[in-house]
């Protein structure tokens, strides 16, 4: 080993390069895309006015869309996350042939055209076995239709978030609790699910908000036919399809709003209360 | 007795066979060698974790080869102790007596016993993120002896812990043997642990299991010379 003199501490920078040019240029480039979300929410904010807004909601069709939306959203919610916890929970912890192409599968309502999504449903129902459902239980262009067409979409979200989540938890806790005398199933309920807490909520956050804001299988699927299958975003392309920009802006707003304030309560109160014990 | 016979064992691409030892009732086996050798795979499979290929396990003489580790009877330390960051350091000692439906007062009596034991009184009512690397160690050792198991398996568990932990935990682990009478197999790989606490050790190396004699009566065997340390 060689000796290296020690260094002068006269000749050594007392400060390297400053970090703020490197800072701010991140901040820079990310705050167009915030400015841009502000801008359009302002842009929205300044078109309508009180008085718009009321007359909106004395509309009985915008009205009903406001109730169908909350039900559907809230339906679609509900089936997604029954739906994504086993799937999301079976693909983090079994390697099993085919994995590979049943991942792609469940990513197909993430990367397929809304139109496209909205059009294989119809199609699917127009088939012998769809027709067969449909006579027991009426779907294309009536209410069912709606969370179907919803839910098609929302739950690839859920999925793919509770994979993720369960993905992050350590297997050996589970491992341990089947030493412990729990059966799998009792593992899953009392070590892994409290620990997903987290990730249920993003993805019932995101399965909500994504279900509020769908369109496009909608208006295939289901149709717009106001007092039927009238959503919010059927109101909006609706009051905008007659020059009732006022209406439509109107509408607007209340999904945004609806959207902050679900987003806010879920963030505020979603994270406190344990999910489940043996307790 | 932890019996062990011409066992065979496949992990992804690692596999393991004609792996056989035994440790007497009372007694506490370690079982040695380099990381990556197979050490927590052969703990695993007695623990009922890893499916087995071939052979037999029987723990104090009952064959649990095909039994679930829920119905084996063992108690498992992992190395990370895998707390279940949710619940509290009391409902961890009570977890396994939870199952298994015991009532309230018999649970707290269990509780309070194994708190004096692992000197957890004062950390009952505290979550597992604030507690230390000992803490957390002996509150994962809690959980595994609570519901009173023939047979407790130790994956490295003190291999995170600083030096003087370390000796606190070497004396909780020798006072729980000595109360609790119950059958060791103790997974290291440091040859200073292995001599301290256990009676025989189990050197794995090249997949097969060399055994190196009662430790206490011959300390410098050469089996476990000091090349099997790292």
């Amino acid at each position: 080993m060689t000796n290296r003199p020690a260094p002068d501490p006269a000749k050594c920078p007392t400060r390297g390069p400053s970090d703020v040019p490197f800072i701010l240029g991140l901040s820079v480039i990310g705050s167009v895309y915030v400015l841009l979300i502000v801008a359009m929410l302002v842009a929205d904010v300044s078109f309508t006015s009180p008085k718009h807004f009321w007359q909106a909601l004395q509309s009985r069709e915008i009205r009903y869309s406001i109730k169908l939306s909350l039900l559907s959203c809230s339906l679609t919610t509900i089936f997604s996350l029954w739906v994504a916890v086993p799937i999301g929970y079976l693909m983090s912890r079994h390697e099993f042939r085919g994995k590979t192409l049943l991942d792609a599968i469940l990513d197909i309502p993430i990367v397929l055209p809304p139109l496209v999504i909205g059009l294989s449903l119809l199609i699917l129902f127009q088939t012998p076995v769809g027709r067969a459902i449909q006579k027991v239980i009426p779907i294309t262009y009536e209410i069912p239709s709606v969370i179907l067409a919803q839910f098609s979409v929302a739950c690839a979200f859920a999925v793919r978030t509770l994979r993720a989540t369960f993905e992050q938890i350590n297997p050996r806790q589970e491992q341990v609790a089947l030493t412990l005398g729990c059966r799998r199933s009792q593992a899953f309920w009392w070590v892994v699910f409290p620990e997903a807490k987290h990730g249920l909520i993003t993805a019932a956050t995101l399965a909500w908000a994504r279900s509020l804001g769908e369109f496009g299988p909608i208006l295939i699927f289901s149709g717009a036919t106001r007092m039927r299958t009238e959503v919010l975003p059927t109101s909006v392309f609706l009051e905008l399809s007659v020059g009732n920009i006022e209406a439509a802006v109107a509408v607007s707003m209340l999904m945004v709003m609806a959207a902050v304030f679900v987003l806010v309560v879920i963030r505020i109160f979603g994270w406190e209360r344990p999910l489940g014990r043996p307790f | 007795m932890i019996s062990v016979e011409n066992l065979a064992v496949r992990a992804g691409q690692f596999a393991l066979s004609g792996i056989s030892f035994s440790i007497p009732t009372g007694q506490c086996g370690s079982l040695m060698g380099k990381t990556g050798t197979g050490k927590t795979t052969i703990l695993e499979a007695l623990c009922g974790l890893k499916p087995v290929s071939n052979g037999r396990i029987c723990l104090m003489g009952n064959d649990v080869t095909n039994l679930k580790p829920a119905l084996r009877g063992i108690g498992y330390v992992p190395q990370d102790g895998a707390l279940f960051p949710s619940l509290s350091v009391r409902e961890h000692l009570a977890f396994a007596l939870a199952i298994r439906r015991w009532d309230a007062a018999a649970i707290e009596l269990r509780v309070q016993e194994l708190a004096t034991l692992l000197g957890l009184e004062n950390l009952l009512d505290r979550g597992v993120g604030q507690l230390s690397g000992g803490e957390a160690q002996r509150t994962a050792l809690g959980r595994a002896l609570s519901n009173h198991p023939e047979v407790l398996c130790l994956d490295e568990p003190l291999s995170a812990l600083d030096e003087d932990t370390r000796g606190e935990m070497c004396d909780v682990l020798k006072t729980v043997r000595e109360r609790t009478g119950v059958t060791i197999l103790y997974v290291t790989h440091s040859l200073e642990e292995a001599r301290t606490l256990a009676d025989q050790i189990f050197v794995l190396k090249d997949g097969r299991i060399y055994p190196d004699g009662p430790m206490k009566a011959n300390p410098g065997s050469p089996g476990t010379r000091p090349a099997q340390e790292s």
